[in-house]
């Protein structure tokens, strides 16, 4: 949508909005997300609140996964098949890489649906399209939230100690929100016009699982292939995670910085994307 | 303050008709380049599948004033509205708006079943671009105007539909833009909730907003709005004071295809020595018109001559859907049981066809009269082209289901548990 409003109304100056086709490519009008920031809010709110209505669990969903996750891969890969783990308790040692790849995963996931979902919002009414796998965003991070506070519990028991690193942990989480989100634009976007992408979507998240450092370390991928490793973001931010909470953890190299690259290249090219293919989403939805 | 709040120049949008189901998949696109080969590489068939929803249309509205849009079904009001409201981008052409734009297009957009009505309001406040200390601002006005006081930590699953609407309804009014924009939301809800929608339609019309109003209810458009636009096929028709725009709408109503009035129909048919057919109108709600709403009853009113004295003269009409089968036959002595003889002098007979009877599409009714087993005195009949728009008694939370039947009477149903 190509309408453009004017900064701010200033005093009792109406803003005028021009209306016309659009061509090119073009990023986001910041502005007018700020000024839709209550509705992010708002949106945000909603799925929090729909989320956990009718589950007889509610909120202990977002500690059952992760747990009972870290319980299977505990027996089967780490006393069973023996991998590695960098010298610590194999359950912190996938604990703390499973609660980023949870954060990760649902919110792709969530992102990636969420303009078919809000279909009905598309076709009645304007606002800016971006703010829906936005909003999606958040109700990840209340789960990430809840389930962190089982890791330092389990890090506690293991006598395990943060060190200072982990000061820099909310950086690494807003990592792994960009990323997910910064795929979600992209499968969202292509979901409104080809349904595929919901059926893609878990396979997607399960192979991913796989090439991302979680049931195991990263220290078994050869030292000559850890830069191409690093081309999957989710590598580069586990290893994070774990340096950031637990102490003897080995500290992230230079393959963080590849994914950072990654994940700036994606996000922005998927912006592009995102807003070059909303102006039909109302027609094709 | 500019003079112009809304100025239309030259706005146009083309859809592409694409043959697909309801959603594409891969395997689709690959399967059909499987089978057509070469379609696609021709050059034009994209163009021929392509139609323009609104081509051309060029206004302007001034502050404060209240536009009513009318127009068939499909006709593109509902698309200007939409280009207007940013949900779709135009293919052609420009608008310019000066001052916040509200848009209500649909009653109750964003609207959580599970959410109680608190949280419904603040949400679709949002949805509609208020911010939230402005629905704090209104919160208790909204709530006494849909009278869910009560009600307002209940989850909206458990509202009744009226209480639901009126909800709805009074977010979306107590927007403060200086534009609002309505696409035929009066169209649903019981005689009530209309009537209170359309009071606070024209207080805000009175409170000097602009407003662009499109409706089927051309009872509310004449009352509500100074000017109106007509918009006929995709391109805009006329636009003048309402009560001259709409007349010409409604008389136009009653043209079919080969540009013949219903006089010029009824004066051609074929001379018959027992029977005249003077008149055929179609009313609804007291006003002479072929756009009918399904929830209120149909009148059909045939008025004729008896030349001379005659026995088993039948008058009657038929209600004929596009592939000319015949839905509904009905004749004017139906509820007698003997033949009379009918004596010379002027009739009229008048049909009531009960409301939620039609659905939601076009009909042809063709109005004859015969002589039982010996002619026709009316020659192929006369044909008038209805349309009706759904109001009420369908379920809208499930658009489209309504529109695969012919008919749609309102059936009643029960439905409990048995343990």
């Amino acid at each position: 949508m190509r309408g453009q409003v004017s900064p701010e109304p200033t005093g009792r100056e109406a803003p005028v909005t021009v209306v016309e086709p659009a061509s090119g490519w073009r990023l986001p009008d910041f502005g007018e997300l700020w000024r839709y920031r209550d509705l992010l809010f708002f949106l945000a709110l909603r799925d929090l609140q729909v989320r956990y209505k009718q589950t007889a669990l509610g909120a202990a969903w977002a500690v059952l996964q992760p747990v009972f996750t870290m319980l299977v891969f505990s027996v089967f890969f780490g006393r069973l098949a023996r991998v590695p783990s960098d010298g610590l308790p194999y359950p912190v040692f996938t604990f703390a890489a499973l609660l980023p790849w949870q954060l990760f995963s649902y919110t792709l996931t969530q992102s990636g649906n969420s303009l078919v979902a809000n279909e009905r919002l598309l076709t009645k009414v304007y606002f800016p399209r971006l703010l829906i796998p936005m909003s999606s965003v958040v109700s990840g991070l209340v789960d990430f939230g809840i389930a962190f506070v089982v890791l330092l519990g389990l890090a506690a028991w293991y006598r395990i100690p943060p060190t200072a690193a982990i000061l820099v942990l909310p950086l690494l989480v807003l990592f792994v929100v960009i990323t997910a989100f910064a795929v979600g634009l992209w499968l969202s976007a292509l979901n409104v016009q080809y349904r595929d992408v919901r059926h893609t979507l878990p396979f997607l998240t399960q192979l991913w699982l796989f090439v991302t450092p979680v049931a195991y370390p990263s220290s078994l991928v050869p030292e000559r292939f850890r830069l191409v490793y690093g081309l999957n973001p989710m590598a580069g931010v586990v290893d994070g995670f774990r340096w950031a909470l637990l102490k003897g953890a080995p500290a992230p190299g230079p393959m963080l910085l590849v994914s950072v690259g990654t994940v700036l290249v994606l996000l922005v090219g998927g912006l592009f994307y995102f807003r070059r293919m909303e102006r039909s989403f109302a027609d094709v939805v | 303050m500019g003079e112009i709040a809304v100025r239309v120049d030259d706005l146009g949008k083309r859809y592409r008709l694409v043959q697909r189901p309801p959603y594409r998949t891969l395997r689709d696109a690959l399967m059909s380049r499987m089978t057509h080969p070469l379609r696609g590489l021709r050059r034009g068939t994209i163009e021929d599948s392509s139609f323009w929803a609104l081509r051309g249309a060029s206004f302007e509205v001034s502050p404060g004033e209240v536009v009513g849009v009318v127009g068939r079904n499909g006709a593109g009001k509902s698309t200007l509205l939409k280009i207007l409201s940013r949900i779709t981008e135009p293919t052609e052409g420009r608008a310019e708006i000066r001052g916040r734009v509200g848009s209500l297009l649909e009653v109750g957009t964003g609207f959580h079943p599970e959410l109680t009505g608190r949280e419904n309001v603040y949400l679709n406040g949002a949805i509609l671009g208020m911010r939230k200390a402005e629905i704090d601002r209104r919160f208790d006005e909204i709530v006494a105007f849909a009278e869910v006081e009560k009600f307002l930590e209940t989850p909206v699953k458990h509202y009744s539909s009226g209480m639901y609407m009126r909800l709805a309804f009074a977010v979306a009014a107590h927007l403060e833009s200086e534009i609002l924009m309505v696409d035929e939301v009066l169209a649903v809800g019981d005689a009530q909730f209309q009537r209170k929608c359309l009071g606070k339609m024209s207080e805000v019309a009175h409170a000097g907003r602009t407003v662009l109003f499109v409706s089927h209810n051309m009872k509310a458009v004449r009352n509500l709005c100074g000017r109106a636009l007509w918009i006929s096929g995709g391109r805009l028709r006329r636009s003048g004071p309402t009560g001259e725009v709409v007349e010409e709408y409604l008389r136009d109503a009653d043209m079919v295809s080969g540009g013949a009035t219903l006089g010029d129909r009824i004066a051609r048919l074929p001379a018959d020595p027992a029977f005249r057919l003077l008149d055929v109108a179609v009313l609804q709600d007291g006003l002479a018109t072929t756009i009918l709403r399904s929830d209120l009853p149909v009148l059909v009113r045939v008025t004729y001559d008896v030349v001379q004295p005659v026995r088993e003269l039948r008058v009657y009409f038929d209600i004929v859907d596009e592939q000319d089968d015949i839905l509904i036959r009905s004749f004017h002595d139906e509820h007698e049981e003997l033949i009379r003889e009918i004596a010379p002098g002027r009739y009229t007979s008048t049909a009531t066809l009960p409301a939620n009877l039609l659905a939601n599409r076009a009909y042809r009714l063709v109005v004859h009269a015969g002589i039982y087993n010996r002619r026709s005195c009316t020659g192929p009949g006369v044909p008038v082209e209805l349309t009706v728009q759904a109001a009420g008694g369908i379920n809208r939370a499930y658009p489209g289901d309504a529109l695969r039947a012919k008919l749609q009477p309102l059936i009643a149903w029960q439905t409990r548990t048995e343990g």
